[in-house]
């Protein structure tokens, strides 16, 4: 009957595609594997690859007169990092501001996040969703660039403090010049993981700390921040290792005494075509940051994940 | 718990005469509206020194919304709310003498069982000192006392019910809210619980307030029950009170089933266990019995009891209850959509006021 044939169950139909579905269904193991295959080849091979051939190359050298690069192991090049009077001072100029501006965003990004999770109307907290995130929608030089155009000696900074009879302010192209501008690039990759962990922690939390006598600064130390703290952890992950490795806001807003680690690795592999010293001095960016995560997670950071 | 200055009956005083207890807590003409509609309205009520106070209503009748006015989660549109006789309506939560056991518990993940009783000591400035003898003295109320150092994640559910009781009272607040405690934990558990707390009620004497739908949890409870419906009180009293003489058709449903008749102009209420089934006329005095016949419909085993189905000459439908006694049963007598009998004494019977 007609009926019969209409029925899927009804009668054992040999398709490739019916015995694959059926063949993951009894493995999951295949099926994990094909959801991982593309991931984690591309993870393997791109990524992981060209960070070994990073680190491997860092022990490597440049034969001086050739320009070609010799493959016999040396630690030559982390004993020019140290015993230099200037790359030990780039070094800490990077870190120190990448550790300046994750300190400044996460001091401004937490109150916004936490009217934007908890006391902003659905509306407000759209509204403020775009505003957050519009500055990622244009491009990163020309933000940057805007910045240049306030921050100079005749920008509209100086312009505003002239105009109210202040002395004209010498931040364009110094330290916190970057310190400034690193710390608007980087405050959405703040407030949204802040916000992601605030809003997930539950209204009655808050109700039982004022239940319980609890007035707003002991809800926020003691129940709001140690909830808190793994979107903190996640976000200041972003703003530090973007810091540490950017090299085009110190260009274009730091001026000449400026340089981060970034510009070094950049002007080695360019212009100097050392490539082994470009990577050694790359290394340090990543052993900072594996120090960083490794006291972040001594202190509990990720235990309430 | 000798520091406690509720605590003026022995523990053993099983019978509580709370008739003549001072009033307590004290709502007077309440209301509260979210968004053009009406959370609760015309709440009045009086709960006394030491009462278990059930509030007892279907979802969205406003009982939550009023224990969350006392606990100050809230605030009330109109009308006052009183403790003692001081005006609390517009003190935040944390300066009111009261505490609330949280439906979903509410325990903070990231501290320990012991730092989660600890917290209203540490923000009220109890002594250190004195602190972890408190906190010891309340989980052993709760039975708690080896789980002192666990976390919440390492606890059961009812565990985790007794670890938020244990938070709430250790502070001694003059009034215990509980937002349906038991309303996640299995049939077993919550009847464990239901002995519990009132075995912990006794012993602390700390007036409760209660917030529950399920009416069997409320009658077996509570001091006395103010039912809820649509943001009003419908009535008050004492579990035998409210089951006996119901004001409404809807507290008569509420608290337990009810067959509702229409004779002689008026509505009778007559409880399904109150009423006999045979398979003959029964011979009973007419004076002071109710015989009538009609056709079974169903007969469902439940266990303890069997549930008939009776459809009466009137139309209406009559349900009862007959207990399933050792021996002689009326379920082997009686077959479906053949006619009964059915009887019940004139005193069971109860005129629902117009």
């Amino acid at each position: 009957m007609a009926l019969d044939k209409a029925l899927p169950l009804g009668e054992p139909q040999q398709s490739p595609l019916r015995s694959l579905a059926i063949a993951v269904w009894r493995r999951p193991a295949l099926g994990a594997s094909a959801l991982l295959a593309g991931p984690m080849g591309w993870l393997v091979l791109i990524y992981l690859a060209a960070l070994a051939t990073l680190f491997i190359s860092a022990f490597w050298s440049v034969n001086d007169f050739t320009g070609e690069i010799v493959h016999s192991w040396t630690l030559d090049n982390f004993r020019q990092l140290v015993e230099s009077s200037v790359y030990p001072h780039i070094a800490l100029r990077t870190i120190g501001i990448a550790f300046a501006v994750t300190l400044t965003d996460i001091v401004l990004a937490f109150p916004l996040a936490y009217f934007m999770a908890r006391i902003a109307r659905p509306k407000l907290r759209a509204a403020l969703f775009a505003m957050v995130l519009l500055p990622l929608w244009s491009s990163y030089l020309a933000r940057v660039y805007a910045w240049r155009l306030i921050l100079s000696h005749d920008g509209v900074l100086n312009w505003f403090l002239l105009e109210l009879g202040l002395p004209r302010a010498h931040i364009g192209y110094t330290n916190w010049a970057m310190w400034i501008v690193f710390s608007y690039i980087w405050l959405p990759f703040m407030v949204m993981p802040i916000y992601a962990a605030i809003e997930r922690i539950p209204g009655s939390f808050l109700e039982a700390s004022q239940d319980l006598g609890g007035r707003g600064l002991r809800t926020l130390r003691k129940v709001i921040l140690p909830l808190a703290m793994p979107g903190v952890i996640a976000g200041s992950i972003f703003t530090f290792s973007l810091t540490l490795g950017d090299y085009i806001t110190p260009v274009l807003v730091g001026g000449p005494g400026s340089n981060f680690i970034g510009n070094v690795v950049f002007s080695n592999v360019g212009i100097a075509n050392n490539i082994p010293f470009a990577a050694a001095f790359a290394t340090v960016p990543l052993v900072v940051m594996a120090i960083y995560l490794f006291i972040a997670r001594r202190l509990g950071a990720f235990e309430m994940m | 718990m000798t520091s406690n200055p509720n605590l003026e009956s022995p523990a053993e005083d099983t019978v509580k005469s709370l008739d003549k207890a001072p009033v307590l807590v004290r709502l007077s003409q309440i209301h509260k509206h979210y968004k053009g509609t009406t959370a609760v309205e015309h709440v009045d009520l009086d709960i006394r020194q030491g009462e278990f106070f059930t509030f007892l209503g279907p979802s969205g009748s406003g009982k939550t919304t009023t224990l969350r006015m006392i606990a100050g989660f809230e605030k009330p549109d109109r009308g006052h709310i009183t403790i003692n006789g001081a005006d609390i309506t517009r003190l935040p939560p944390f300066e009111r003498d009261v505490n609330t056991v949280f439906q979903d518990y509410a325990l903070f993940p990231h501290m320990t069982v012991a730092d989660n009783v600890a917290y209203g000591l540490q923000a009220k400035r109890v002594a250190k000192r004195d602190i972890p003898d408190r906190v010891a003295e309340a989980l052993r109320m709760v039975r708690l006392d080896s789980f002192a150092d666990r976390l919440p994640s390492q606890l059961s559910g009812g565990q985790r019910q007794r670890v938020a009781l244990a938070r709430a009272i250790v502070n001694h607040p003059q009034v215990l809210l509980l937002d349906e405690p038991l309303g996640a934990l299995d049939l077993k558990l919550r009847q464990q619980m239901q002995v519990e707390l009132q075995r912990i009620q006794r012993e602390v004497g700390i007036t409760f307030i209660y917030v529950t739908h399920d009416q069997e949890e409320a009658l077996v409870m509570s001091d006395r029950i103010a039912v809820f419906a649509n943001g009003r009180i419908e009535q008050m009293g004492t579990p035998v009170e409210l089951y006996e003489r119901p004001a409404t058709e809807f507290v008569a449903n509420f608290l337990g089933t009810s067959n509702v008749l229409q004779r002689h102009g008026k509505k009778w209420l007559v409880r399904p266990e109150r009423i006999r089934i045979n398979p003959t006329k029964p011979v009973l005095d007419m004076q002071s019995y109710h015989v009538e016949s009609g056709v079974l419909r169903e007969v469902e085993f439940i266990g303890m009891f069997t549930r008939y189905i009776v459809t009466l000459s009137d139309g209406s439908t009559l349900l009862i209850h007959e207990q399933n006694l050792d021996g002689f049963t009326v379920r082997e007598q009686v077959r479906r959509e053949e006619s009964v009998w059915v009887s019940w004494s004139l005193a069971s019977a109860y005129e629902l006021p117009a």
